[in-house]
């Protein structure tokens, strides 16, 4: 344990190209997944707090389960469409970012928008008179409290993030774990674990955890400067 | 669709830089050959020389060629010619080419409670094993690894099965790292062995039995079938492994002083 905590420390001190490519692929990858996918997420989120239509009650129970999605499956679905044999096969993006991208957008994007459907409800709750008083319809007061309850959105959003930057399973089926081309963090985790080269698979993983603190915090920080500054 | 263009645009901005070069070819080959750094010696060699970038991929044999029989590389290179035969039979791949060979060998705890060390025989060692009823950790993965046990164990005349076995269903290093920690026995390739660092108290067992040859094959995924194969530059790959060039290169690459994988393509 000594020796990964070492192991980690010498990783960052020594500023290898090599693996600031890899955290640096990783932060792409997964920034862009949970980009698009609060792009979708959010507003359907609010659609299903805010909309009254049949089998809603449905939809947020498939919504909630599908937050508990295997990446290993995701990363299969996604493979079987984007290999050269399957639907997708011909745009050629398998074992590519992009196919990374896209597989852990399918998987946050339930995450985000079932955290989104649950805070926009509890705030619909608490405005839905007043919003209907002043003749707001569904769409507008939709938009209106996503934007209240901005700053409580993004927890759902840094949800998105810890479970896209923490998967192993997705990635690797869809981006193939390719050295300089699609090998993230996680994946080198995994191959430094099977050449047996434990304190090195342990200190990525401190560097990982490390990562995912500095931007939780940077997020924290602008959340809390944007909350004092509109009052 | 519009998601799709959003997504591309982020797709787009997401692949700036290292990973957007358009000369490479995808090789499908087996975790044996990665994990041992074998592809990290020769494949700067080949790109000074050809300018092409090879991207591979690392999974067992049997998963490997089930990436090329559905067009999702180029090139395999795996170690498991009775399949590879089959498969290129069945029309799904073209060119094959001997390349290399290393061997297997039979790990096991130091304390060797089927008391196999020494012997020389792989299909007695086994059989030993399975009379000690001694923990034995297989791949149980199709790859080319576990092919290569399965038909010890039918030498063997013994179809293991029983609490003893018992079937990681992963990969090389995931199967010692396993191995190691259940003291159990393994069969393992040798380039993985050696570049494996978690042996606890494992060590070498049982080596040098010409049944535990293990012959590597590359070949292309075959261009009528899947159009898009990048056909001249993966055979200017497989042309250069069987080179003199290339077959230097494998031999070059040592652990330790050790040589991993002897060249032995046929010209």
């Amino acid at each position: 344990m000594l020796d990964a905590v070492v192991s980690g420390l010498q990783l960052v001190a020594t500023l290898d190209l090599r693996l600031w490519q890899v955290v640096g692929l990783s932060l792409a990858v997964s920034v862009s997944a949970v980009a698009l996918a609060s792009l979708v997420g959010l507003p359907l989120g609010a659609a299903i707090a805010v909309g009254r239509f049949p089998g809603r009650q449905g939809v947020i129970v498939l919504l909630n389960a599908l937050m508990g999605l295997p990446p290993v499956v995701v990363g299969l679905v996604i493979y079987l469409l984007l290999s050269r044999a399957g639907p997708l096969g011909a745009f050629g993006l398998l074992f590519t970012p992009r196919a990374m991208v896209l597989a852990q957008t399918v998987l946050v994007l339930p995450i985000i928008a079932a955290l989104a459907r649950q805070a926009v409800e509890d705030a619909w709750r608490e405005y839905e008179e007043q919003l209907r008083s002043l003749g707001v319809d569904g769409l507008r007061a939709a938009l209106t409290l996503l934007w209240d309850i901005r700053f409580s959105l993004l927890t759902a959003v840094l949800a998105g993030l810890g479970r896209a930057s923490a998967e192993v399973g997705a990635v690797m089926i869809v981006g193939g774990n390719i050295d300089g081309v699609t090998r993230v963090m996680t994946t080198t985790i995994a191959l430094e674990t099977s050449k047996g080269d434990l304190p090195l698979a342990l200190g990525l993983g401190i560097v990982l955890i490390a990562i995912v603190l500095v931007v939780n915090a940077a997020a924290h920080g602008v959340k809390e400067a944007a909350q004092r500054r509109s009052g | 669709m519009d998601l799709k263009r959003i997504l591309l645009a982020v797709g787009l901005a997401a692949t700036t830089g290292a990973w957007a070069q358009g000369t490479f070819i995808v090789v499908s080959s087996t975790t044996s050959t990665e994990n041992s750094g074998l592809f990290r010696h020769i494949l700067p060699i080949f790109q000074q020389k050809t300018g092409i970038s090879v991207r591979v991929v690392a999974q067992g044999t049997g998963q490997a060629l089930d990436m090329g029989r559905r067009g999702d590389c180029d090139v395999v290179l795996v170690h498991n010619k009775a399949a590879e035969l089959k498969m290129i039979e069945d029309g799904w791949f073209v060119n094959r080419r001997d390349v290399m060979y290393n061997d297997f060998v039979i790990v096991g705890p130091k304390l060797d409670p089927a008391q196999v060390a020494g012997t020389k025989d792989g299909v007695a060692a086994l059989r030993k094993i399975s009379v000690a009823q001694a923990p034995f950790a297989s791949r149980g993965d199709k790859s080319g690894t576990h092919a290569a046990e399965l038909r010890l164990w039918k030498l063997a005349g013994v179809e293991p099965k029983g609490s003893w076995y018992r079937e990681t269903g992963a990969g090389m290093g995931a199967t010692l790292n396993t191995a190691s920690a259940m003291n159990a026995y393994a069969i393992t390739d040798r380039g993985t062995w050696l570049s494996f660092k978690n042996r606890g108290g494992l060590a070498i067992r049982v080596e040098g039995d010409p049944r535990l040859f293990n012959q590597y094959g590359v070949m292309l995924v075959n261009p009528a079938r899947h159009p898009h194969v990048k056909q001249a530059m993966g055979q200017a790959f497989v042309d250069w492994l069987v080179s003199v060039q290339g077959q230097a290169a494998i031999a070059g690459y040592k652990i330790e002083g050790e040589q991993l994988f002897f060249p032995n393509a046929k010209r």
